[in-house]
């Protein structure tokens, strides 16, 4: 969270912490941890009643109305979240919802729309295949015309809620560019395979399209055109994930730092020792970084800053190497505790490194990150 | 008067700057900091006289000791216009960014009214004669001595570390003026004419071969009573201002900067054209490296927007701007070092024509003063800790003691 919130983003973050902290406890997520999907689908209803789903979501189609300021409230919702640990396909729900809200077709936005404001449905986003590689420039899955519409087919995978989506928006190759596909979960030679995952409750699946036929209806956005969509997508989903990040690793250094107070060896607070202090000053120091580059990224898209891809990339992959770190070092602060599986900390553990890895590698964005300083003189690259 | 808009300001300043200050010679840095000659220092002065002329020196200070009483916002736009142009970046620090800041805060209308608006003409450049040989991170353990003699104070002992106080006109000098108070409350902080009979300047040339730095010798020096600063006995109020400013200089968060280096800090441009001249924009690991030191830069910036708000909000406490100074200094550290892998072998053996990658060697040797001037990252560490974190402060043996009887160096071996 920036340091100079406006009076409603304040209330936003207020009202997000008391749902968050009365709903879903970290021991709640414990819980859940045995739940298939990882969130209870009528927790989500009363989350997307708060507004979650539709923070993206122009007036007109039911939504929050905020404009592109959304993406300043969905950085201090994904913090938020950050800070608990907390379950629920919030993140991808609102991003396609904002697409659809953005450029889907006027069916789209009157049908799927608003099932996903009021989180009767789940949206998410098929992106990656399979490879290393995130960027939306990796995309390889084709979309073929047909006399009766398109045909989809290729794999998605890993793809963040996909055992519980109800519907996918798909990104795949058509027509010389990238095209987008709102197709529902459902439909024949869709294969959903749900994975095992690293965090507890975020869950991931293996998304198979064998020969998917959909409608011209089904397109979002133009088709063969998509590339600007498909790269606000991937910055928001970057900048969520940094917030997130850093949300998680601030509130491990809190708690970490409380117990550095409460633990003594040899007569002595752990808290005393320079040696412990002066990593506490680092982690200190990282933090706040995470904090400030995450939010400047997201007031750059809120600001439809052309600098925003650059920036999304930078707080991804500074956050990406330095959230982790910062609770890996708290778990060395706890000693033995620390790598049990009762102390909560690797669940936090679990998300930031699962944040470090998905929409991107620290590499992968340092290497977009070069190409813009070498390879395209003064120039954005996507 | 109503203040300027940015804008307005900014399309002022870009056509002034055209119109009067010479253009940097294309891709040279704009800050050589290897070799600042007397030349360079008189070249200073004449610009930031120029400047002062103009209307754009001292931005952000007060109208009434000469500047110009505008806001950083108009500072940063000017930072911004000036950088195609040759500019007086002398000044900025400890000058513009620590000590007049200092005294605009502690000194009397006196000193503010004498010695201000000669800074900001152009007309005087400042050090500051802090550290001694026998420490630098214990500031407070001051063993430099004032005494009353009646009509003067009279300075003896050394101080060390002073950039360039060979060309440089006064210093702002931190002296103990009573042994048998505890340590912080027997020192007083003094302005103090450097080229006088008593003052002896000893330049030191350091482990990259550049000669910034300087050690003083003080035998009786006399300083008149009106040159303390704040009150006797009372320096450790206005060293802690001092500090505080330092922070904001070396973080890079101080309002009061006019341009910067452009090359060392603001951009990544060095290292680029370091790589392709190295034939390495294709390599993997070279492309790693230079993303990093963007990602840093650009993180260091956003983190000093960050701090600063929080401290402007009250989020953070003052004393925040330790965050930015341990920021800046490991940041500068593996700047340093990902400039020397790129460099090569270039960096440790070249033609003597074909010298310019060798800075990257001499800037690795020299790598480690980036976390030492301007307060140690160690002492950084103890700030962020103590101070924003509330943990427990070090054990000191000397709190409470007359400082008379604080135990102290017992060799001066230096290898």
């Amino acid at each position: 969270m920036h340091f100079d919130p406006s009076e409603e983003q304040q209330l936003f973050l207020d009202s997000t912490r008391r749902f968050l902290e009365a709903e879903t406890p970290v021991s709640t997520v414990r819980q859940l941890a045995e739940h298939a999907g990882g969130f209870d689908r009528s927790w989500w209803q009363r989350a997307a009643a708060l507004g979650w789903a539709s923070l993206l979501v122009a007036e007109a189609d039911g939504g929050a109305g905020l404009g592109d300021e959304g993406a300043i409230y969905l950085g201090i919702l994904a913090e938020e979240m950050g800070r608990l640990v907390s379950p629920g396909p919030v993140l991808p729900s609102a991003i396609v919802a904002g697409t659809l809200s953005r450029c889907g077709r006027t069916g789209q936005r009157h049908e799927a729309l608003p099932a996903l404001i009021s989180g009767e449905r789940v949206a998410t986003w098929c992106l990656a295949e399979g490879g290393r590689r995130w960027s939306p420039g990796a995309v390889a899955m084709k979309a073929e015309r047909t006399p009766r519409g398109i045909r989809l087919s290729g794999l998605k995978t890993p793809v963040e809620a996909g055992d519980g989506a109800d519907l996918l928006l798909v990104t795949a190759r058509s027509d010389g560019g990238l095209s987008q596909f709102l197709v529902p979960a459902d439909s024949p030679g869709v294969t959903v395979e749900p994975l095992e995952g690293l965090d507890l409750v975020r869950r991931f699946a293996e998304v198979r399209f064998d020969d998917v036929e959909v409608p011209e209806s089904a397109l979002v956005g133009r088709c063969g055109d998509a590339a600007a969509d498909v790269e606000r997508q991937f910055q928001l989903a970057m900048a969520l994930a940094s917030a997130e990040s850093a949300g998680a690793a601030g509130r491990v250094l809190e708690f970490t730092l409380e117990w550095a107070f409460d633990r003594f060896s040899f007569g002595r607070p752990l808290a005393s020792y320079q040696a412990l202090k002066h990593r506490f000053a680092d982690m200190k120091t990282w933090s706040e970084a995470c904090h400030a580059t995450a939010s400047a990224a997201l007031a750059a898209i809120a600001a439809g800053d052309p600098a925003a891809g650059r920036l999304a990339r930078i707080a991804k992959s500074y956050t990406g190497d330095h959230a982790p770190e910062i609770i890996q070092d708290c778990v060395q602060m706890h000693g033995g505790i620390g790598v049990t599986w009762e102390h909560d900390i690797h669940l936090y553990l679990r998300r930031v490194a699962t944040n470090r890895t998905m929409y991107g590698e620290p590499a992968e964005h340092r290497e977009a990150i070069a190409a813009m300083l070498l390879d395209v003189a003064g120039g954005e690259a996507a | 008067m109503s203040t300027e808009s940015v804008e307005d300001f900014r399309a002022r300043a870009r056509e002034w700057l055209a119109a009067n200050m010479p253009r940097r010679a294309p891709g040279a840095p704009a800050w050589n900091a290897m070799d600042v000659s007397e030349e360079d220092a008189a070249r200073a002065r004449e610009l930031q006289r120029k400047l002062y002329d103009g209307g754009f020196a001292g931005l952000c200070y007060p109208r009434e000791y000469g500047g110009q009483g505008l806001t950083p916002a108009h500072q940063r736009a000017f930072t911004e216009e000036c950088r195609p142009y040759e500019m007086p970046l002398l000044f900025n620090t400890p000058t513009f960014t620590i000590i007049a800041p200092t005294l605009l805060d502690m000194g009397s209308e006196a000193q503010k009214r004498r010695h201000l608006p000669a800074m900001i003409r152009g007309d005087e450049l400042w050090v500051q004669f802090m550290s001694e040989p026998s420490g630098g991170s214990d500031l407070a353990g001051a063993l430099t001595s004032a005494k009353w003699d009646g009509e003067n104070w009279r300075l003896n002992g050394s101080k060390i570390w002073s950039s360039y106080a060979y060309f440089s006109d006064y210093a702002i000098c931190l002296a103990r003026t009573d042994w048998d108070a505890v340590k912080h409350q027997g020192l007083t902080m003094f302005i103090v004419k450097i080229h006088q009979p008593g003052v002896t300047v000893k330049r030191i040339r350091q482990s990259d071969g550049a000669i910034e730095f300087c050690q003083e010798f003080f035998d009786d020096v006399p300083i008149p009573p009106e040159n303390v600063i704040g009150q006797v006995n009372d320096g450790w109020t206005v060293a802690q201002r001092l500090l505080h400013h330092e922070r904001s200089s070396t973080g890079g968060s101080s309002p009061y900067a006019s341009g910067t280096a452009g090359t060392r800090k603001e951009s990544v441009d060095d290292l680029v054209e370091l790589a392709r001249r190295a034939g390495l924009t294709g390599d993997w690991k070279a492309r790693q490296q230079l993303a990093e030191a963007y990602v840093l830069q650009t993180v260091q910036s956003q983190l000093v927007d960050r701090v600063v708000k929080g401290m402007e909000t009250g989020a953070l406490p003052t004393t925040a701007g330790a965050l930015l100074r341990l920021f800046s200094g490991t940041f500068a550290v593996r700047r340093a070092t990902i400039g020397f892998e790129l460099a090569g072998p270039d960096a440790v053996a070249w033609k003597a024509e074909e010298e310019s990658a060798s800075r990257y060697g001499r800037g690795y040797v020299f790598r480690q003063a980036s976390c030492l001037g301007g307060g140690s990252t160690e002492m950084q560490r103890n700030i962020i800790s103590e101070r924003i974190l509330g943990m427990p402060r070090e054990p000191a043996a000397d709190r409470g003691v007359p400082f008379k009887d604080v135990r102290r160096n017992t060799g001066m071996s230096r290898r």
